[in-house]
């Protein structure tokens, strides 16, 4: 099942150098870029874990392209995204965010029922990603 | 090789006088002849290297392929010789060779670049090393990143790193070291690495007498300032004095004589405010401005 969440997402993939100019015109507007990773793509998961700081004050897409690189070579197995944060008065907010890198395969979500009060039934989604049992630490 | 070669017909000559005129280079280079005084092998490289950019645009177009020229530079010279001057018309230059994507100059020293405690070095040379992206990343006083005296010391972690990204991201920064030609002779000799990795090491020769008075004066026109006549001489004897003297560094020098003349110059126009000053009077400095300086008090 492919994921798709923020901006892009009904166009296919963007290649490395596509992600490369949409960084160019976060850039070139002043924002702030960062990277963000996580296993959980639930659409509600909005705590991604941050590859290192928001990059402040770059003026070339090369620097945010190298971390990207180094953040895929390490969670290449991960859905990674990419942010463009404007700090102007009255914004103050995310401008950009699209996915850059989805895991080879994407389990997808499991539907669970819950048993409400009376015959109620509660319905609610959860990733297959995170419903895996915990691995003991020694066995990773 | 001959699989390399693109099928597609290409013309059989290259007009390099064409990229020539449309990089616009000779522009910046007839700039530098005019702003920047003296520094002759400064000048003659920066020509070598705009020459191999330009040929190696044009190869380009012709389908050969080749990596791309390194780039990155060390200056050597004495304070005051115009290295950090230098280096930001080093961004302007190659970017219009599309060498680099930006004509931005990030300057940095030892602080920017090493850390305070484990684990702190790698960020802070990373930030710094991403901001200068597409641009050109200055090192001034380059020598100090390394301390042989103390083997824990986190230079050489910034030294690591910095070394890795020039070699990876080669077409993605230009970096130019800068510092005395002693301090950086010895630099270069414990790290070995680094040295083979600069290309071009260009020394900033000192300023004769005649190029300091030169430089004096372009400094007094960006300033809307002249010389009255008497001024000129007086002026000349005072550079003559000065670089007799201990820590004569160069143009730093000349500015810091010219504000002080700008001081007394103000100073004597304020004791007599009951005058009307023309437009020329508050532009001039005079023989006495200069005269007053401390250099004439010492016999020389």
């Amino acid at each position: 099942m492919k994921i798709t969440q923020g901006q892009f997402s009904f166009l296919p993939d963007l290649t490395p150098a596509e992600i490369k100019l949409q960084i160019e015109y976060a850039l070139n507007n002043g924002w702030a870029v960062a990277i963000e990773y996580t296993a959980d793509p639930h659409p509600r998961n909005s705590f991604w874990s941050m590859w290192g700081n928001p990059m402040f004050d770059l003026r070339d897409p090369a620097g945010v392209m190298m971390e990207l690189d180094s953040c895929l070579a390490e969670h290449s197995d991960k859905y990674v995204k990419v942010m463009a944060f404007d700090s102007k008065k009255g914004w103050e907010s995310v401008r950009m965010s699209f996915m850059v890198n989805r895991p080879a395969f994407e389990p997808g979500f499991e539907l669970v029922r819950q048993e409400g009060p009376g015959r109620e039934l509660i319905y609610t989604i959860r990733s297959h990603a995170t419903s895996r049992a915990p691995v003991p630490e020694q066995a990773l | 090789m001959n699989d390399a070669i693109p099928a597609e017909p290409k013309p059989a000559t290259v007009d390099l006088e064409a990229f020539y005129q449309r990089s616009n280079i000779g522009d910046v280079i007839d700039a530098l002849d005019r702003d920047l005084i003296g520094l002759i092998p400064v000048k003659t490289r920066i020509r070598e290297v705009a020459a191999l950019l330009l040929v190696e645009s044009a190869r380009r177009s012709m389908g050969l392929q080749a990596e791309p020229p390194s780039l990155h530079m060390c200056f050597t010279g004495n304070p005051g010789t115009g290295k950090t001057t230098v280096a930001q018309r080093m961004a302007e230059i190659l970017n219009r060779l599309g060498y680099i994507r930006r004509n931005h100059v990030v300057t940095v020293s030892r602080d920017d670049l090493v850390g305070q405690y484990i684990g702190h070095t790698a960020p802070k040379t990373k930030e710094v090393l991403k901001k200068a992206m597409g641009g050109v990343l200055f090192i001034d006083e380059a020598y100090y990143l390394y301390r042989p005296e103390n083997e824990r010391d986190y230079g050489q972690e910034a030294i690591e790193i910095l070394l890795q990204v020039m070699e990876d991201r080669r077409d993605d920064l230009v970096v130019i070291l800068a510092g005395y030609k002693d301090r950086m002779d010895i630099f270069f000799k414990s790290n070995p690495g680094m040295a083979s990795r600069i290309a071009h090491h260009i020394d900033f020769p000192d300023y004769a007498e005649e190029e300091l008075f030169a430089i004096a004066q372009i400094m007094l026109t960006q300033m809307h300032y002249m010389f009255s006549e008497d001024a000129k001489d007086i002026f000349r004897e005072y550079i003559g004095r000065r670089m007799r003297q201990p820590r004569f560094s160069n143009a730093r020098s000349i500015r810091n004589a010219l504000d002080r003349s700008r001081l007394r110059q103000a100073n004597r126009l304020f004791a007599e405010r009951s005058k009307p000053y023309d437009l020329v009077a508050l532009q001039t400095i005079t023989g006495a401005d200069i005269r007053a300086s401390r250099v004439f008090a010492e016999t020389a």
